[in-house]
């Protein structure tokens, strides 16, 4: 097949674009430019389509569709805003807020959260939903990292970066729906765990306060995942 | 016919609070009662977390005085890491201790209390205010904006904002402080001080027409407890406890805050949420002491900053034993400022201010830590006790106002049974009661603020519980 051919014409909010057959929605919106709000997906990692932040509506489709795992498809019209897309992902976000306990104020994340910005940036103003409070542990056995359950979106950037990248596969999921968790080995303590290398990337990735380093507590540092591309990168020139 | 009178909510002071009156049939106050009718729930729900998130939480004790317990908080993480944290540090959260009891002590003397202390304890309640006193003492009102402005925004240029500042961390801060915002603090200190002294100035003049109020505001014996240096002056970040009785001796030396709990009882009472500590050695009640202001300044050596020091000697010369009586506290108040911002200019002067080695690590090397400073309203003890892993597994928290529950019910008590009688329940009368409250700024939620304009129910009950008479305002 030539190069020609492997190529898919598509509108995005009335704007023609083009994309390879391989690429995703959200891929070829983000090349032209075309904002989508995401929040389990991170550039340099597998899709998983786990939060439904990235809802599109597709002309001829019956429902919403994620933008970062739907391929592109020849003739395809996508619009990514629309009053009823905006209606379902201020839902989205506050299902995430009222499932767990997310309390800005006193989180370490604060000002460097990725659900707080999406928060803000989509303009969630309340949360209708009654709060679940969960009563969930923290896991601070390790000695530079811990875990915090109450503040996790199950976005699983943890478990992908550690198996994908890393290839330690330290992290996994239990359980079902909202009562899953992230988990090192077979729920060993993380500070017990055999297999982490303690290289820190679960840490990076992760988008809220979950997973944090223990000094660097109320340092309002920023968490660095833009080095993955570069990561994914070696790891496919390896023999 | 035996009464009661409530006074719900009690206004001008942090939080809410509610006071109630027993009459006997003469119309005579038999009882006071002062009730913190809230409950946060720090010392429970911090159970589970990081040690290391507790400065940050326990901050949100308090929108007043968020550094006090950063302070407090940072000092008991600092003894579960057993680190001695670097100098610079520690003198870094010693400025911002100062920074905020001047803000916090312009916001008690001047938003809360002088409204009563300028337009007089008789003034229509409407009258009573910050606001008002602007048009009628514009000088001073500004004065009361510029120096809480002024602690504020040392606090916000040291550590990042006003309110709930995340600056102070286990083992020290979290950043150094710069040459620019060290000058520009040390450059807005002559105006503080100033304003300050012009402060002094009219309040000595006012405290004349208050001689009926200072013999029964809280005016009577109990001990004293703060917090003094090694050579036993005035001290804010770290020191020893010393315990003073009302004739001035000092009973208790040097007390080490860590071992609290060997000297500090707590005792509850059925009507109110917060707890009565008092001094173990003397039991409870008669163990009952004051701390803040008029505590630090009866029982420092002295203060340690020359302006300071000749307000300091003026003040103790009104008697030859401490002064008893807590309508002093307002004064106290004001030469706690006044040392506050020359202890802050000489803190700052020290040329190792600069450094930026402003931090100690290390991980849990001690399962229980106890951090104590002196907050604006008086000693704050934070203790915790985490496992193996940091996580909080106990936590208690002596806030500065506990510490004065007992002496607050019984000068209630004494306003009362002095200013109420019989069937005449006057505003002025009430607000006496309230204003005896007021002078140990107590915060007591502590992050509401209520000023003046809240409505104030006075209820007259009957012994079966009805209703024989109603006062309202607001």
């Amino acid at each position: 097949m030539s190069p020609e051919a492997n190529i898919r014409t598509l509108t995005i909010d009335e704007v023609d674009v083009s994309a390879r057959a391989d690429q995703t929605i959200l891929e070829a919106a983000r090349e032209h430019n075309i904002a989508i709000p995401t929040l389990c997906h991170l550039e340099g990692l597998s899709e998983v389509g786990a939060c439904r932040l990235c809802l599109v509506e597709v002309k001829g489709a019956r429902r919403l569709l994620p933008a970062c795992v739907t391929r592109v498809e020849e003739g395809m019209e996508v619009t990514t805003h629309s009053p009823k897309i905006d209606r379902y992902r201020t839902m989205v976000l506050e299902l995430f807020f009222a499932e767990r306990n997310h309390v800005c104020s006193v989180c370490v994340a604060n000002g460097n959260c990725e659900l707080q910005s999406l928060a803000l940036r989509l303009g969630m103003t309340h949360v209708e939903i009654p709060y679940q409070y969960p009563q969930l542990p923290v896991d601070a056995s390790h000695p530079r990292f811990t875990v915090d359950h109450n503040r996790c979106v199950l976005c699983t950037r943890c478990v992908r970066v550690c198996g994908e990248i890393e290839g330690a596969n330290t992290w996994g999921v239990m359980g079902r729906g909202a009562q899953s968790l992230v988990i090192t080995d077979l729920k060993e303590p993380w500070g017990q765990s055999e297999t982490c290398t303690s290289c820190g990337k679960c840490v990076q990735v992760c988008p809220t306060g979950a997973l944090f380093e223990k000094n660097r507590a109320g340092m309002r540092t920023q968490k660095h995942p833009e080095f993955l591309p570069y990561l994914r990168i070696m790891r496919e020139g390896e023999p | 016919m035996s009464r009661t009178i409530v006074i719900d909510p009690v206004t001008r002071l942090e939080g809410h609070g509610k006071i109630t009156l027993r009459l006997d049939e003469a119309g005579v106050v038999q009882d006071a009662m002062f009730h913190v009718t809230q409950l946060r729930g720090f010392e429970k729900f911090c159970e589970g977390r990081p040690f290391y998130e507790m400065p940050n939480i326990t901050a949100r004790v308090c929108g007043i005085c968020p550094v006090s317990h950063l302070i407090a908080s940072s000092k008991a993480c600092d003894a579960i890491l057993a680190v001695k944290i670097p100098p610079v540090a520690a003198n870094l959260r010693r400025v911002l201790n100062l920074a905020q009891l001047i803000q916090s002590h312009a916001l008690s003397f001047f938003y809360l209390s002088s409204p009563d202390l300028l337009l007089g304890m008789d003034a229509p309640p409407e009258e009573r205010n910050i606001l008002h006193l602007a048009h009628t003492h514009p000088s001073i009102a500004a004065d009361g904006v510029a120096l809480r402005q002024f602690g504020q925004r040392v606090i916000e240029l040291m550590a990042g904002r006003r309110i709930h500042p995340g600056w102070t961390l286990p083992g020290g801060v979290n950043e150094a402080l710069n040459a620019e915002k060290r000058d520009q603090i040390l450059g807005m200190i002559p105006a503080a001080v100033a304003a300050i002294q012009r402060t002094l100035g009219w309040f000595r003049d006012a405290t004349e027409k208050f001689s009926a109020e200072i013999e029964v505001f809280a005016n009577f014996p109990t001990l004293f407890l703060g917090t003094i240096d090694d050579r036993g002056l005035a001290e804010c970040y770290d020191g020893s406890l010393r315990v003073i009785d009302s004739e001035g001796n000092i009973i208790a030396g040097e007390l080490e805050p860590a071992r609290y709990a060997e000297y500090i009882g707590e005792a509850t009472e059925p009507f109110t949420y917060m707890k009565f500590p008092y001094y173990k050695p003397l039991g409870y009640p008669g163990g009952t002491y004051r701390v803040g202001p008029l505590a630090r300044l009866n029982l420092a050596g002295r203060c340690d900053t020359p302006l300071a020091d000749v307000e300091w000697r003026r003040f103790r010369a009104m008697s030859p034993r401490p002064l008893l009586s807590s309508f002093h506290y307002h004064q106290a108040r004001l030469i706690e400022m006044l040392h506050a911002a020359e202890k802050m200019e000489r803190v700052l002067a020290d040329k190792g201010i600069l450094d930026k080695h402003v931090r100690a690590t290390a991980s849990v090397n001690s399962l229980e830590g106890v951090g104590a400073a002196e907050a604006p309203r008086g000693t704050l003890i934070h203790h915790y006790k985490v496992d193996e892993n940091g996580l909080i597994v106990w936590a208690n928290l002596i806030i500065a106002t506990g510490h004065n529950n007992a002496a607050m019910n019984r000068g209630i008590l004494q306003v009362a049974r002095h200013y109420v009688q019989g069937d005449e329940v006057k505003e002025g009368m009430l607000n006496r009661v309230e204003a005896v409250v007021r002078t140990f700024d107590p915060c007591l939620s502590c992050s509401t603020h209520a000023m003046g304009q809240m409505p104030l129910t006075v209820e007259v009950r009957a012994p079966n519980g009805s209703l024989v008479r109603e006062v309202r305002r607001g």
